[in-house]
């Protein structure tokens, strides 16, 4: 009797394996033409064309895109949150020293690159199978001027402090598949990215607008830096500043005219981007601010 | 042994499962401003509590050979207490020393955990097979004292994972939690020396 048992929740779990290995060997879902998917030391990557755009995003149900590239026309930016964090080079039009924290498809670095063939550009990448797809898929490449770090963004910038490695133009675009890591929205981060800038150097992050942090982010930047200046659409915001003192709308719009013909070919407006920049205001005065000891982001934002 | 202290031990014994999985929750974003959420981050940190814990369980079994008491297994919560605490108070300046030394954040993230946390988990490893001892009382039933044992304070340490991180994390500051887990052993500790004491008087 103990013995028929045995046998029978052996059978048992043998069906269970045998389940899990079939579910997992799903072929990938054919309407949205899957090129590639991974299972990364980090998330699932999803890699797909869709109406003549070629995407990366992270897991198969996640809602947003990573990142997307038009096949036909390569330059053109795709995504509005990329044209607006590019826009910060109307806060600086001639950056001679980049750090991008967070690679994704690669797009902005690569446009950097083509915009200024001789800078040196620094990306702090944690997860090497997003580099990797970069390259395969999105016409990534890196070299000695283009240089890509297997690191998570916060230790980059503390390891540069430490070897007093200085910034005129650092991009935070860091995203898991929720939302911008814990660790990298706090007011110590942020001191951190205030040092390894340059005098004049500008800051630019991609967060969201409808984050339920929204506020509590103006609260930790504007305590770090003071007043900002923000782009922002219905999806995301992009945070603007630059150190020494916010510059003038008008001298912005100077720049965001000299550089008008060279972005151009990237699809990028000043007529319309500068529509959407404004100074930051209207969270109230008593919202916390993220610390490295108070920054249960995640949950806060599953609110 | 008297049922009321059977009770003290399992408490003490869920407590110290708690504690453990509340501090390693924790320890992962301590050291995420220096080391960064990488895989191997909290791969460091689970080999140093693991290897902590394992120590723990065979000094704690040996320790057990010694007329052991509920009096003493509150001072081995207490112990593991006191040994958090240079996390609160010294822990940043030791994460960033830490951080300039070794530039291998890997490495980086084992040393500066072992600092932190092996002690501490050390001896809270001790409380289980200690624990066992205590409740022990019949060869044929100690499979079944351990097991209720493993029990209480596996489920401990359930309910300190969820409890940190779904919820403590949205209510308080880091180091007010640490505060909190050390006040309470503290305060678990002092109680099963009453209660040791009381019985022994009765």
């Amino acid at each position: 009797m103990k013995n028929k048992l045995g046998w029978v929740f052996f059978a048992g779990a043998l069906l269970l394996v045998l389940a899990g290995a079939l579910l997992m060997n799903k072929r990938p879902s054919a309407e949205l033409n899957e090129l590639y998917s991974a299972k990364s030391l980090y998330r699932n990557i999803v890699v797909y064309e869709d109406k003549g755009l070629r995407c990366m995003k992270f897991g198969r149900h996640a809602v947003g895109r990573q990142s997307c590239m038009q096949l036909a026309k390569q330059d053109e930016l795709v995504f509005d949150c990329i044209k607006m964090m590019m826009a910060g080079l109307y806060f600086n039009p001639a950056p001679q020293r980049v750090l991008i924290i967070g690679l994704g498809g690669g797009t902005l670095p690569s446009v950097l690159r083509k915009l200024f063939p001789y800078i040196q550009i620094d990306v702090a990448e944690i997860d090497p199978a997003i580099t990797e797809m970069a390259k395969r898929f999105f016409y990534f490449s890196s070299d000695e001027r283009l240089r890509v770090f297997e690191q998570d963004g916060r230790v980059f910038v503390k390891r540069a402090l430490q070897q007093k490695i200085k910034y005129d133009f650092v991009v935070l675009d860091a995203f898991d598949h929720e939302y911008i890591p814990e660790h990298l929205l706090t007011k110590e981060f942020l001191q951190e990215v205030r040092d390894v800038l340059t005098r004049n150097g500008v800051f630019v992050a991609n967060t969201l607008s409808r984050s339920a942090l929204h506020n509590f982010e103006s609260a930790t930047y504007y305590s770090v830096f003071g007043n900002f200046y923000r782009m922002k659409n219905a999806d995301n915001r992009v945070i603007m500043l630059r150190m020494g003192g916010l510059p003038p709308m008008s001298e912005i719009a100077q720049n965001a005219t000299h550089l008008e013909a060279r972005l151009r070919p990237f699809a990028m407006s000043k007529e319309a981007l500068l529509p959407l920049l404004a100074i930051e205001s209207g969270w109230a005065p008593y919202t916390s601010v993220l610390t490295d000891q108070y920054s249960p982001s995640n949950l806060l934002n599953a609110q | 042994m008297a049922q009321f202290n059977k009770v003290f031990v399992f408490t003490l014994a869920g407590w110290s499962g708690f504690f453990v999985m509340a501090v390693e929750l924790l320890s992962g974003r301590i050291l995420a401003p220096d080391f960064g959420n990488s895989i191997y981050v909290w791969g460091g940190v689970i080999t140093v509590f693991m290897l902590a814990l394992s120590v723990g369980y065979l000094i704690g079994g040996h320790l057990s050979l010694y007329s052991p008491t509920l009096r003493r297994l509150g001072y081995l919560l207490l112990a593991s207490a006191v040994a958090t605490l240079p996390v609160v108070f010294w822990g940043n300046s030791l994460l960033e020393s830490v951080f300039e030394q070794v530039h291998d954040p890997r490495y980086g993230s084992l040393l500066a955990s072992s600092v932190l946390f092996f002690l501490p988990m050390a001896i809270a490893g001790m409380v289980s097979p200690y624990a066992v001892r205590l409740l022990v009382t019949q060869l044929h039933a100690s499979g079944k004292s351990a097991g209720s044992l493993y029990f209480v304070s596996t489920l401990g340490s359930a309910v300190g994972t969820i409890s940190t991180s779904f919820y403590l994390v949205l209510l308080f500051e880091i180091n007010q939690i640490f505060m909190g887990l050390i006040v309470v052993s503290a305060l678990l500790s002092v109680a099963a020396v009453a209660v040791s004491k009381w019985s022994d008087e009765k």
